[in-house]
């Protein structure tokens, strides 16, 4: 055994068990964030916030899912939203015509979601760059197209009417809002902590190398189009889960949760809380949807200011708001040391 | 499971009128698309951005088009002030904005027209109201429609296929044989070599977006009269557009003709067949295209 050798020996079971700490350290981060969420309604009697945190639930855990192909795989998906939209879809329409336990129907949309992925997935992830983003808006407007033709089903473009039905199951009942806030809470707690799990395992190290370098991958014996398609999969699972969340809060599933722009708020949430951190999808979320609210309570030309906000970060900033806040604190931290 | 009349479409096909008015129509849409398409391709040859905010050139030359031929009452100066407004739009959006995020990653070029998709929607709404406009037939097409083979032509139509193929051909031709064009082809190929030569292509890139913001800009102003006008009006032409370019190769002005007539022919025999797929039939050819060959009929190698 060379010196070299030996050393990495070493170096290994080190790497280990600081894997195993950091894990201990994300569940113990989980619980701390769903204990805070889950006292939230104690402390406040406000619905208005307890939906805002639904609907970060739903979109936060479309957009981390969107994050693991844009920032950490290099894939960029325009047709993201097509799972959500799915999810809301397949989830609604199973518990409408069939009237399942909502944890069957929940498993049931979540099989549908793998098949159709698996599909899509496969035709996909083989192109390059710019083409696997057309390719996957095209998917995307076939769905959506598909959803406002086939009437009989989907309803059209009136969408999923008359109200979702929502059993109890083992004491949980999603027409209390209390029970769907804690559930959608719950939801996207084990969605982040699942998802923070892929990222941080060998796997998730695997599709930061395809992302730096395919061909290199590929030299050293990884079969980059599986590992795509893999992560492609898992991805669309998480968003589809975000729009089960998002039929149950309304009761309902329209056309909108299957158009493109679903899939360009995706990214655009990616991009104003930063790729680079795990949890910038998910400042992304919460910016957004405060930018939303606010603004559409003050002014009309909601476009405008959005559009100069994006501007900002886009020109100005040039990144993230997380990736800024983390230089800006590595910086700090540096120039503290000298 | 889909809504089709396939009896619909096999009676067309069988009527030489039929055929005619729906060929006609298909190439409206394909020539419109061409001239928005073209535009689109030619940018992203040469500075390598997927322009994501062309459809609102398209619009402020539908809007340019018609407040000037309300003004002036002359279709022809109407027609010049799309164009040319919308060059000039072109032209500073280039210079002020998109300059800046050159060589940074897709996504924020992405951002940065997304953001003016946004603003120049509401900016539109804002100066001419969110209802629904109309610019009005101009008097000099109000005659009677042509008859051809039994299928009615309105001149109109004939007018603004001419204008976009003379469009294609001088654009064409002027790439492929003058100065300009080699230089334009050269800074597509290697900009630091061409700008070494002593060649700005700051101004390049700037007169590119020009020309393809004019283009776009001239057919939101042929298309003024035929079509309604909205703020959102740009989007819908732009995905199709995208759609064009895909198919055709980006970066291929022969793509962009064939891929517009193309997608014209679906839109105009697959409203007959499959009324409420018509869309999802574009997108269902895409996917065979771009499954079949991945960087269009006449893309020459992915960029």
């Amino acid at each position: 055994m060379t010196e070299l050798q030996a050393e990495q020996a070493a170096v290994v079971p080190r790497i280990e068990s600081q894997s195993q700490r950091s894990r201990y350290r994300d569940v113990l981060i989980a619980l701390a964030a769903f204990a805070v969420l889950a006292i939230l309604p104690m402390l406040t009697g406000s619905k208005a916030l307890l939906d805002f945190v639904i609907r970060c639930s739903a979109f936060g855990l479309f957009a981390t899912s969107l994050n693991l192909l844009v920032g950490f795989t290099g894939m960029v998906s325009f047709g993201h939203g097509m799972f959500f939209g799915l999810g809301a879809y397949g989830f609604g329409l199973i518990m409408q015509r069939s009237g399942l336990p909502v944890p069957v129907a929940f498993v049931a949309t979540l099989v549908i979601t793998t098949l159709i992925a698996a599909v899509i997935g496969a035709i996909c992830v083989r192109l390059k760059e710019i083409y696997f983003a057309f390719v996957t808006l095209a998917f995307q407007m076939l769905i959506h197209s598909t959803i406002l033709s086939w009437v009989s089903l989907t309803g059209g473009d009136q969408g999923l009417r008359g109200g979702i039905p929502r059993p109890a199951f083992f004491g949980v009942d999603l027409s209390n809002h209390v029970h769907l806030y804690i559930t959608s809470c719950a939801l996207l707690v084990i969605g982040l902590l699942l998802m923070r799990q892929i990222a941080q395992s060998p796997f998730g190290y695997t599709l930061r190398m395809i992302r730096d370098n395919a061909t290199r991958a590929s030299f050293i014996g990884i079969d980059v189009w599986r590992a795509k398609l893999t992560i492609f999969v898992l991805a669309a699972l998480f968003a589809s889960t975000g729009g089960i969340i998002m039929a149950l809060f309304v009761s309902g599933a329209y056309p909108e949760f299957a158009y493109w722009t679903i899939s360009g708020e995706g990214i655009f949430i990616n991009m104003l809380g930063g790729v680079t951190t795990f949890l910038g999808p998910m400042v992304g979320t919460v910016l957004l949807l405060i930018l939303n609210d606010t603004v559409t309570r003050l002014t009309e030309y909601y476009g405008i200011v959005l559009g100069i906000v994006i501007l900002f970060f886009a020109i100005g900033l040039r990144k993230g708001l997380m990736d800024f806040v983390v230089e800006w604190y590595a910086r700090r931290r540096d120039g503290s040391g000298e | 499971m889909l809504p089709l009349d396939l009896d619909a479409l096999t009676g067309c096909l069988a009527s030489s009128a039929c055929l005619v008015t729906q060929t006609t129509s298909g190439f409206i849409i394909g020539m419109l698309l061409f001239l928005v398409a073209v535009g689109l391709t030619l940018i992203f040859g040469v500075l390598k951005v997927v322009n994501f905010s062309h459809g609102a050139f398209y619009m402020f030359g539908a809007y340019f088009a018609m407040t000037a031929y309300q003004v002036t009452g002359s279709f022809a100066l109407a027609m010049l002030c799309g164009a040319a407004g919308t060059a000039l739009l072109g032209l500073i959006f280039e210079r002020v904005f998109m300059s800046r995020v050159y060589g940074s990653d897709v996504l924020m070029q992405l951002l940065v027209c997304y953001a003016f998709v946004l603003i120049f929607d509401d900016v539109v709404r804002m100066i001419w109201g969110p209802e629904f406009k109309s610019m009005g037939m101009p008097a000099a097409f109000q005659v009677a429609p042509l008859f051809i083979a039994g299928g009615v032509v309105p001149p109109y139509y004939l007018l603004l296929i001419g204008v976009a193929l003379v469009a294609a051909v001088i654009l064409g031709l002027g790439l492929a044989r003058t100065r300009i064009g080699k230089v334009i082809r050269a800074a597509a190929h290697n900009p630091g070599m061409v700008s070494a030569l002593g060649i700005n292509t700051g101004l390049i890139y700037g007169g590119v977006f020009a020309l393809g913001g004019m283009l776009a800009g001239l057919a939101g102003a042929l298309a003024a009269p035929v079509r309604s006008l909205t703020p959102g009006m740009g989007f819908s032409v732009l995905i199709e557009s995208f759609i064009v370019t895909v198919i055709g190769g980006m970066g291929s002005i022969l793509g962009a003709l064939i891929g517009a007539i193309l997608i014209g022919m679906i839109r105009s025999f697959g409203s007959l067949g499959f009324p409420l797929f018509t869309e999802g039939l574009m997108y269902l050819f895409m996917v065979i295209v771009l499954v079949s060959r991945p960087t269009g009929l006449f893309g020459k190698e992915v960029a």
